[in-house]
């Protein structure tokens, strides 16, 4: 499934559309903890978190996350968004806690 | 690639709007010149770790890079307060970051220990009060 799909899909809501449509979604990663992700989470994941901060823009970045899923309706605050936009990193949401929200993608990937 | 090449990049203290910038810039560098992405992959969480280090507890400091056709080593160098307890600091899990950073999601106490995994050598000259230089190299295989 590529990030288009999954966009396409309508299972999350979209904040940011990011810049890498065909970017495979290769995984599901879910944690909250930035250097449990950075060490973690590997190339082509959908990386699941309840943090939307800058930061999690940079380590998604870093790791080479397909796209971000902020869960139980946590926001992505006005830095993190610019951070989004100009990094062309694709930021979801969900009203779902991390693991429904997480399994729900898992299930698709199969 | 047959010459060193190095690279100083300045970190802001306090400021996390940057914060990263460094490892992203690097890690583009470094696709450029087709490193192999294992290499990358370590440099890239080794210096993220090694700069918001950095930010949180020395208000700053210098990071230089050597990139030769066998390494890439990097010196991380603050003036912070430096790190009373090396080996207290490199166990997994044991943090001295504040709460505020804490709900930025930083704090885990992994920063010292993913930077030793990622590396294949590293090094940390620190005194109270002075600052603490981080040396790490990544071979390429």
């Amino acid at each position: 499934m590529t990030v288009k799909e999954l966009i396409d899909s309508g299972l999350f809501g979209v904040i940011n559309e990011g810049e890498n449509p065909d970017c495979e979604v290769t995984k599901v990663y879910a944690c909250d903890l930035l250097s449990f992700a950075m060490s973690k989470a590997v190339s082509g994941s959908a990386w699941f978190t309840v943090m939307g901060n800058m930061n999690t823009i940079a380590v998604a970045v870093l790791t080479e996350c397909s796209c971000i899923i902020l869960c139980e309706g946590a926001a992505l605050d006005e830095t993190g968004l610019q951070k989004a936009q100009q990094q062309g990193v694709t930021v979801l949401k969900t009203a779902l806690p991390i693991f429904e929200a997480a399994l729900l993608l898992h299930e698709k990937l199969k | 690639m047959t010459d060193v090449i190095k690279l100083t990049y300045k970190v802001d203290g306090e400021d996390f709007t940057r914060a990263g910038e460094a490892s992203s810039d690097l890690k583009g560098k470094l696709k450029k010149m087709n490193v192999p992405p294992d290499a990358i992959r370590k440099v890239a969480i080794a210096m993220y770790e090694g700069e918001i280090n950095m930010v949180i507890h020395a208000h700053g400091g210098e990071i230089t890079v050597e990139i030769s056709k066998d390494c890439i080593t990097m010196v991380l160098a603050d003036r912070g307060p430096g790190i009373k307890n090396v080996e207290l600091a490199m166990q997994a899990g044991y943090s001295t970051a504040p709460d505020n950073i804490r709900t930025l999601g930083f704090g885990a106490g992994m920063g010292l220990p993913n930077m030793k995994k990622y590396t294949d050598e590293m090094k940390i000259d620190t005194e109270l009060g002075v600052g603490t230089t981080v040396t790490m190299r990544v071979n390429i295989a």
